[in-house]
């Protein structure tokens, strides 16, 4: 089955997530890989999201933060200063998974500006619930395309680092820290490290365990397909 | 015990030029109608608090009424960007605008020290962000028992709130329910309240995971019914995302958004 690059990030970032994780979602493409993990091999995660739903199950993609669905289907639904306070700042969350619009070489996350923050060249729309998310929950783990203009040698403005990311997933491969660092790890199918470095802003290092991550499955493809048309 | 009245007259009794004012209600329940009359109202100058200002103050923005944003999280939730926001805060138009932005933990946490009456509230947040930097009312403060250092934050007590739910009784007593936002400490907050209603009723019967506001911690109520859209009342009405995307276009365009803002204002 052929697929695009976009579906094997997906199909990638939906693997790292386990059965019993309780993970906090961010919106659009975390919101995809944990809806797509939860109707494949992780029918138990509990997905957690900002707007005050605890073990939402969507049978579809939540259009946004606050989509009803997300509350219908949740164990239970409290305020958001409840989200944050009790539930996720004492560390009872396994993994934040995050997006983000600059992601840099030291793992930290841009949603703020591009350019300077008194006078922006673009103004992005800001923090939201990440600079907690990465700092409370256990591990962080983001998803975005892979681009020069996205994965930067320093980001113009910290808006969430944390600890910074156990693991960045992109459209091209797989980035972990290694010595501070997001190093190349895995490389989907298909994709040359020459691809890879040229769509990265810095000099990228690449493990020496490079590993090639494994073609998404026919059901894999299958279920993030009946997935999207339902949503 | 509130006064139920209509939303133009609420508006002109509680919101005045200058005030800072509160329009929550986080993705779900947000009070769109009373954006509208407040810009035909055409106020002025105001200080707009909300953590994710969303269609309802990118409209606001747009039409000139806010001095000062403070906020959490900016975009469109679901498409992109405000592009009314950004046009603001890039350029100056149609009047600059001062932001205050945190994150959304430290905005809840300062509706909550706001409803409860302190001074500040204590939580672990902005952990190696610049935000402490650009955002002067993000401070450390030293724990009396254990000596950690942790981030406060100040109480935010807006001139008014306005929150919409989905219906009150005659008493002015407020139920809501679906995703509750910070709808509840927003207005325990604030100075005055308004809150707007898919409708009034005789008696308020239960509903699993509804929250009541008793009568006499608001201060006014107006029947709106829609009030929300395009956002929506559980309940009552879907969310319009078409509009959400469709807002892209209208508010991308100087000369669009103001095609909107005369039909709005006529």
């Amino acid at each position: 089955m052929s697929y695009t690059k976009d579906e094997m990030m997906s199909v990638a970032a939906a693997r790292v997530l386990t059965d019993d994780t309780r993970c906090f979602v961010g919106i659009g493409l975390p919101s995809t890989a944990a809806n797509l993990a939860r109707n494949t091999h992780a029918p138990d995660l509990v997905l957690i999201y900002e707007s005050g739903a605890l073990g939402a199950k969507p049978d579809r993609l939540p259009a946004s933060i606050g989509d009803g669905i997300l509350g219908e289907t949740a164990d239970a639904v409290v305020g958001v200063g409840e989200v944050f306070n009790y539930w996720l700042q004492p560390g009872r969350i396994d993994v934040g998974f995050l997006g983000a619009a600059q992601l840099d070489r030291h793992g930290r996350i841009n949603t703020t500006v591009v350019g300077d923050y008194a006078h922006p060249k673009v103004r992005l729309p800001g923090a939201g619930g990440a600079p907690e998310i990465a700092s409370s929950c256990k591990q962080t783990f983001v998803v975005l395309r892979h681009t020069p203009r996205a994965l930067v040698d320093r980001v113009d403005f910290v808006t969430s680092h944390g600890k910074g990311p156990a693991l960045v997933i992109t459209d091209l491969g797989e980035l972990r820290p290694v010595d501070g660092e997001l190093t190349l790890t895995a490389i989907h199918p298909g994709v040359t490290v020459e691809e890879v470095r040229a769509a990265t802003g810095w000099e990228l290092r690449v493990a020496e365990d490079l590993v090639e991550t494994e073609a998404p499955t026919e059901a894999e493809l299958t279920a993030l397909r009946e997935l999207k048309a339902r949503s | 015990m509130a006064r139920i009245v209509s939303l133009a007259d609420a508006v002109a009794e509680l919101i005045h030029d200058g005030d800072s004012v509160a329009l929550e209600g986080f993705t779900h329940l947000i009070p769109m109608a009373a954006g509208q009359e407040i810009i035909r109202q055409r106020r002025r100058d105001l200080t707009l608090i909300r953590m994710t200002p969303d269609i309802v103050y990118d409209r606001m923005i747009g039409a000139g009424c806010a001095g000062k944003l403070i906020f959490s999280w900016g975009g469109n939730p679901g498409v992109g960007s405000l592009h009314r926001f950004r046009d603001a805060v890039e350029n100056g138009w149609p009047v600059p605008l001062e932001v205050e932005e945190h994150s959304h933990a430290g905005m809840a946490n300062r509706y909550i020290a706001g409803a409860s009456g302190l001074p500040f509230a204590v939580l672990r947040g902005y952990t190696g962000t610049d935000l402490p930097g650009v955002t002067s009312t993000i401070a450390t403060v030293t724990c009396p028992f254990t000596g950690e250092e942790l981030t406060a934050v100040p109480a935010v007590n807006p001139d008014v709130t306005v929150i919409h739910a989905q219906r009150a009784d005659r008493k002015g007593n407020v139920q809501l329910w679906g995703l509750l936002g910070v709808q509840k400490e927003a207005v325990l907050a604030a100075k005055r309240s308004l809150v707007t209603v898919e409708e009034i009723v005789d008696e308020l019967t239960p509903v699993p995971g509804a929250i009541t506001l008793p009568g006499w911690a608001v201060t006014l109520v107006a029947e709106a019914p829609n009030g929300a859209h395009p956002s929506y009342a559980q309940g009552y009405t879907e969310r319009d995302n078409d509009y959400y995307a469709q807002w892209d276009g209208i508010s991308r365009d100087r000369e669009a958004f103001g095609d909107w803002l005369a039909e709005v204002t006529a």
